[in-house]
């Protein structure tokens, strides 16, 4: 398993990226708090004044980040592995995606078993079946019960009458 | 009326038998939570703050309080037999706790934490009950930039005072601060960094935040770490009960825990594992016998337990009286009651008595529930432990898109949650607290309003702030527990405080 950009050798590379991520949130916010024309009232502070001052200190957090990654103070990271993190993204985005087409069950029993095969459960002949019942069930409660208002696919409709 | 007429006024609404039993299904989740490595209190509440929309608010809110008592018991469960806290306020209590049942006395250990906990949650609940009005008194007399200072102190020690490094809590604190811009600004009504997405103008949900952090970021991190051996769940040997010698040693940690566990509670100063490392090494300092620390020492579980417990109470202090929430959890009972358009502060004390003091009166309820529940019962809580990660972290996934769909299935409000739980997961990489940015993007909009408020009243000058004594000491203390901390950790004594860093609940 490979590990995130800079846990190996350079222990510092990671701190360099979430400095300019960092910096890049804190310049965007300073833009966009600049921006509002100045109605700042009584105050003397409008509503760009918050975006405006937490965007500079965003902005100083970030070259305190970068320094710190200069002077090199490695940090204590366990190693990662990256596909058990990638089956539980993607089972989360075929549930955006999925959502309204085939209803609530469908969606979450997949996301369900993605979960699932992150977690070392690998035969989705049964974890599928056990995530659209588990959905099912979680639906009937809610959605029928609790008055939750849930999406609901055909099948959900048939059994529960939508 | 005096607090005593109030609390049994309380009473009355709290035997209700519906107020009852929202009680006991709040104290029986919180229980299970607690018991489960992975998910806190204040996950749990965010999830179950879109189910409740529909529901009693009294109910609902004493559910909540449930949770929060509950799960300080539960923790203390998997503490002792799994060596793998339940959650971050239980952290010290596995330290004596695992080495006490391997010895064959997890009996004894698992009665003392929930004896210790249910005589800390009763005197620190009636604490809470007798403190609240004069806490209230004091509050009406703030104002704006009292309670600006009051919510920067909050942030400073949310963020920066504990844990690893100042920058790094800072920075989580500035993500939620900058996440809390986000939408409609409440004094003009413009829109901010909406981007022109329409989902944005209502600002970023706290229950999506919180739930997308605790429990998307938490099941990736767990993920990531790839398989690991089965976890041993020492088994129950001996009876539960205590014997003479494990009471005389038991009573006096008890009590002390609460004393240091209650304040630091109602301090704005963090969550409850503070007080759980200042009792234990408290306990350590005064025992008769200190070598007997680290080889499990019952003083060392029942004086944290009893600590934790005094702590949740203590944190209802300044989010009952003031409306500051002190914790990831508090921070969530606070969108709770704004769930309900009930906002927390001295007046809801004036509107809403029944509410409040049914709330506090339950509390009492609750905690005698959870001495039967945790006591005779526990064998039961240690079967939650066996079921397999797998299944658990999937069902855990599935509720936590299932709050988000159910207020709001749209697929923008999905992908932020998304978002969120990978920025939670890097976080947790990279060594970055949770908990200040769910605080700071909830106290965030009400920091700045004050700020504004407070500028207006005094026509835009800044020294306004620092001329109400009250506000000069709180914004003195603020950067007192900014600087210190970085001199601290320069002299090389940081560890101490990374030791007690505040973490989620």
């Amino acid at each position: 398993m490979t590990g995130l950009p800079g846990t190996g050798r350079r222990p510092d590379g990671a701190a360099f990226i979430i400095a300019v991520l960092l910096g890049g949130l804190g310049g965007l916010l300073v833009r966009e708090g600049g921006l509002f024309p100045d109605r700042a009232g009584y105050a003397g502070v409008g509503p760009g004044g918050m975006p405006f001052a937490v965007g500079w200190v965003l902005v100083v957090l970030a070259v305190w980040t970068a320094i710190d990654a200069l002077r090199g103070k490695p940090d204590a990271r366990e190693p990662i592995e990256i596909l058990p993190v990638l089956w539980i993204l993607g089972g989360l985005a075929l549930q955006i995606a999925l959502l309204k087409p085939a209803g609530f069950m469908v969606a979450s029993g997949l996301l369900f078993a993605c979960t699932a095969f992150a977690f070392g459960k690998r035969n989705l002949l049964i974890t599928i079946p056990v995530g659209l019942v588990f959905a099912l069930a979680v639906y009937g409660v809610f959605d029928a019960l609790l008055q939750l208002n849930l999406p609901g696919g055909p099948v959900e409709t048939l059994i529960f009458g939508g | 009326m005096t607090t005593f007429d109030f609390l049994l006024q309380g009473l009355s609404v709290a035997m209700n038998p519906m107020i009852l039993l929202y009680c006991l299904i709040g104290v029986v989740l919180g229980t299970a939570v607690g018991v489960l490595p992975g998910i806190g209190p204040a996950l749990t509440v965010a999830l179950l703050l879109p189910v409740t929309y529909g529901l009693d608010p009294a109910g609902s809110l004493i559910m909540f309080a449930g949770i929060y008592y509950g799960g300080m018991y539960g923790g203390s469960t998997t503490s002792i037999l799994l060596n793998t806290p339940g959650e971050s306020a239980s952290i010290v209590t596995a330290l004596e706790g695992i080495k006490m049942a391997r010895k064959g006395r997890g009996g004894p250990a698992l009665a003392t934490a929930a004896i210790g906990s249910f005589v800390a949650g009763l005197i620190a609940t009636l604490a809470l009950a007798f403190l609240a009005p004069y806490v209230v008194k004091l509050a009406l007399i703030f104002g704006p930039r009292e309670y600006f200072g009051l919510m920067v102190l909050a942030f400073v020690t949310v963020s920066a005072a504990f844990g690893d490094s100042t920058l790094k809590g800072l920075t989580s604190l500035f993500i939620g601060l900058a996440l809390a811009c986000i939408g409609i600004d409440q004094l003009t009504g413009q829109a901010r960094l909406s981007f022109g997405v329409p989902q944005l103008l209502d600002g970023i949900e706290v229950t999506t935040l919180a739930v997308a952090m605790f429990a998307l970021g938490e099941a990736l991190f767990v993920a990531a770490q790839g398989p690991r051996g089965a976890e041993v769940v020492e088994a129950v040997k001996g009876s539960v009960w205590m014997s003479r010698d494990d009471w005389k040693r038991s009573w006096k940690p008890w009590l002390r825990g609460t004393a240091v566990g209650f304040p630091i509670g109602a301090m704005p100063a963090g969550g409850a594992e503070i007080g759980t490392f200042l009792s234990y090494s408290m306990e350590k300092r005064l025992a008769r016998n200190p070598e007997e620390f680290g080889h499990g020492a019952i003083e060392g579980v029942a004086g944290p337990e009893a600590a934790n417990n005094a702590s949740a109470a203590g944190t209802l202090v300044p989010l009952l009286t003031l409306g500051l929430p002190t914790s990831a959890t508090a921070a969530i009972l606070l969108a709770g009651f704004q769930q309900f358009g009930l906002q927390p502060g001295p007046l809801l004390f004036i509107t809403a008595p029944q509410l409040v003091w049914g709330l506090i009166a339950s509390l009492l309820i609750a905690n005698c529930m959870l001495l039967v529940l945790n006591l005779p019962l526990v064998g039961l809580w240690v079967k939650l432990l066996t079921i397999p990660r797998p299944w658990l972290y999937s069902g855990i996934l599935l509720f936590a898109t299932l709050g988000t769909i159910g207020a709001n299935p749209s697929p923008v409000e999905l992908t932020m949650l998304l978002v969120f739980g990978l920025m939670g997961f890097g976080m947790r990489v990279f060594g970055y607290p949770i908990a200040p940015v769910v605080v700071g993007l909830i106290l965030g909009p009400m920091a700045e309003q004050q700020l504004r408020r407070a500028l207006a009243i005094a026509q835009g000058d800044w020294t306004t702030l620092v001329q109400s004594p009250i506000a000069a000491i709180l914004l003195l203390l603020a950067t007192a527990a900014l600087v210190l901390p970085i001199i601290l950790r320069a002299m090389g004594k940081g560890r101490v405080l990374s030791a007690v860093a505040a973490d989620e609940d």
